[in-house]
């Protein structure tokens, strides 16, 4: 489902370039749960970001459920993010001032979504990561964890087929990490394909597959059998 | 979605009282400095109109003595050279007039029982009451007859009639004017105050004659009241009167006039038409208020795209279009400007009527001016919007996400 050809990303600061990517050829079907990891500066939130389609590959294709995205206008690739991606930050980026239901709800008022559906939408949807008691909390009244599992809702709500997700643990303790893999353990095994990146092994042992980058290339490529 | 904008916008202008409050400043100053100028200028206008109407229509009035062109006044001749018989030769002579009513006045005490009052006694004709527009609410005007005989009659103003006899019938009522009697015979109709703020109500009418010989003791007049039947024609009666007082005068060709022929409407038309163009120059003045209240509005608005750039990020990794993020952003502004407008055209409005109540000037709130700085200061949320929402609107979801 996703198809990454000679993807490049080269950043130019003043006169020096900066090789982000260097020709990634990557394939990743459906129902896959991969972990990415490698060392710090090693292209990993790159990679996510082209395949979030929050940026553009400075050159190379990528086909997401066979649509070239590369080269796609602006506004298709909105509803590409809005519709087949779920998208999960290291800082949550819920929005302030918003409670929690409506931060869930909001992918649903830019895919145009009646006002009644989408607030009963949001509450399944914090149903499945358990914080139904917490949706008039704004995001200030939330724990790290609680704001994990609220993003994770709001990615989940619009039912995209993709949950990628940049450092989900990176801010959390490993209690609260561990709840948030089980809540991806569980959509992957409902058919949910999920991309993380992550820097520590205990949290990409969760994963079926994992690719390693160092300076812009993937290096290994290991499948394995979840053990839990 | 686009009310959803709307409550979000409100959301953000709560949450931040004292900046949106700020920022309304300017366009709510603006406003209501347009609205209000616009008000009383409109109030000042109407009333000098009103006078205008109040004061007979093509009017031309002589009065001895000349005025330069530098309006300074110059006794050329004497102040007795205008006479009853000039305004007989200008009723018999000249073309194109409809009444002509000579007059001359003084200040006298009045005195009815025992309350007493100063004012302005006028000697008239008949025709004055038809040339100056006066009518009567009792009783009869001053009548050729009554100049004939140097009849001891008067004509009061409402004025008069309010303040010395109060509930009581004047007609047929005998007052004192310069401690002769006189009977009162008519009192004319509320008239309001002139262009010039005056009274037009404050004031008693004899017959010319009687106050010719028995009060002012003079055989000159003050002045001659001409009605003309053409708006057209008062350049050209003007001129003729002048040409045939000016022989009547005997006035060698290098001399100037002593005698000065005006229209007064014509004087009141060109106050109105300065009172409008007033009006427009401190509305345009007022209005570059609004322009400042706008930059403040982009300022401000600018200030939030910054602050809020991480939101708009997220709010287009989550599937928000250009459109989405534009919108979101304008109706913010638009909310301010509107709000602003709303608060500006209600502060004008009290501001105007409480000038208007302390200079006792008139206002005339115009619907044309309210809507006018309303939809001028939506335009000013809009114009001064765009900006700051296409910055927002245009930023990369991953450089916005980038932003610390
Ligand atoms: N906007 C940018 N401008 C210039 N260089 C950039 C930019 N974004 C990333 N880079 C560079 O690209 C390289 C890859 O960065 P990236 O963020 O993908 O690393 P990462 O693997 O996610 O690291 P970490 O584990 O620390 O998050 C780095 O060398 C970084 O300096
Ligand atoms: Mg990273």
């Amino acid at each position: 489902m996703i198809k990454l050809e000679n993807i490049k990303k080269i950043y130019s600061v003043g006169d020096s370039e900066v090789i982000a990517l260097g020709g990634i050829n990557l394939s990743i079907k459906a129902e896959e749960f991969v972990a990415v990891m490698g060392p710090s500066g090693s292209g990993k939130s790159t990679l996510m970001n082209i395949l979030g389609c929050l940026d553009r590959p400075t050159s190379g294709k990528y086909y997401l459920d066979g649509l070239e995205i590369a080269g796609m206008e602006d506004k298709p690739l909105a509803a590409v993010r809005n519709k087949k991606i779920g998208f999960v930050f290291q800082s949550f980026n819920l929005i302030p001032r918003m409670t929690s239901l409506n931060n869930v709800a909001l992918p649903l008022v830019y895919a145009q979504v009646s006002k009644k559906e989408r607030l009963e939408r949001a509450k399944e949807a914090l149903d499945m990561v358990g914080l139904t008691d917490r949706m008039d909390h704004m995001p200030n009244e939330l724990s790290g964890g609680q704001k994990q599992r609220v993003a994770i809702a709001r990615a989940l709500v619009n039912d995209p087929s993709i949950l990628m997700a940049d450092e989900p643990t990176g801010n959390l303790d490993s209690k609260s990490s561990n709840e948030i893999m089980e809540i991806f353990c569980s959509l992957n095994d409902k058919g949910r394909t999920i991309i993380l990146v992550t820097h520590e092994p205990d949290i990409a042992e969760f994963a079926k597959r994992t690719l390693t980058f160092k300076d812009g290339l993937i290096i290994s490529d290991a499948q394995k059998n979840r053990g839990n | 979605m686009f009310w959803e904008s709307v409550i979000i916008a409100f959301e953000g202008l709560k949450a931040n009282k004292l900046r949106s409050i700020l920022t309304m400043l300017g366009i709510i100053i603006g406003v209501a400095a347009v609205v209000a100028i616009v008000s009383l200028g409109n109030g000042v206008k109407n009333q000098i109109e009103d006078s205008i109407a109040g004061l007979g229509s093509n009017l031309l009035i002589v009065t001895p003595g000349s005025v330069s062109p530098t309006g300074v006044r110059v006794v050329a001749g004497s102040i007795t050279s205008l006479t009853y018989k000039d305004s007989q030769a200008v009723a018999r002579e000249i073309e194109g007039i409809s009444y002509v009513a000579p007059s001359a006045s003084g200040s006298f005490q009045i005195v009815y029982g025992n309350q007493n009052w100063t004012t302005t006694v006028e000697g008239v004709t008949p025709e004055y009451m038809f040339v100056r527009n006066y009518s009567l609410s009792e009783g009869v005007f001053i009548s050729n007859q009554d100049n004939i005989t140097r009849a001891k009659v008067a004509v009061i103003g409402q004025t008069i009639a309010e303040n010395l006899f109060g509930d009581v019938d004047p007609v047929g009522k005998t007052i004192r004017i310069k401690n002769s009697p006189f009977r009162v015979v008519g009192v004319l109709s509320e008239k309001g105050q002139s262009g010039g703020g005056q009274d037009q109500d404050d004031i008693i009418f004899v017959p010319l004659f009687t106050a010719q010989e028995r009060m002012l003791g003079i055989t000159h007049i003050r002045r001659i009241n001409i009605q003309v039947t053409d708006a057209n024609k008062m350049t050209q009666v003007q001129n003729d009167i002048g040409t045939l007082l000016r022989s009547r005068h005997k006035i060698k060709s290098d001399m100037p006039d002593d005698f000065t022929v005006r229209n007064l409407s014509a004087v009141m038309e060109t106050a109105a038409n300065t009172t409008s163009a007033l009006t427009l120059l401190l509305g345009v003045i007022a209005s570059i208020s609004l322009l400042v209240g706008g930059i403040g509005i982009m300022n401000i608005m600018l200030v939030s795209v910054t602050e809020r750039t991480r939101e708009i990020g997220t709010r287009k990794a989550l599937g928000a279009t250009y459109n989405n993020i534009l919108l979101q952003f304008l109706i913010e502004s638009i909310v301010i400007g509107i709000t602003g407008g709303v608060m500006g055209v209600i502060v004008g409005i009290f501001g105007s009527y409480g000038i208007s109540y302390f200079a006792g000037w008139n206002t005339v709130v115009s619907i044309p001016s309210v809507v006018i700085a309303m939809s001028f200061s939506v335009a000013i949320g809009l114009i001064f919007g765009i900006y700051p929402a296409r910055k927002a609107a245009l930023l990369q979801p991953t450089e916005a996400l980038r932003y610390e």
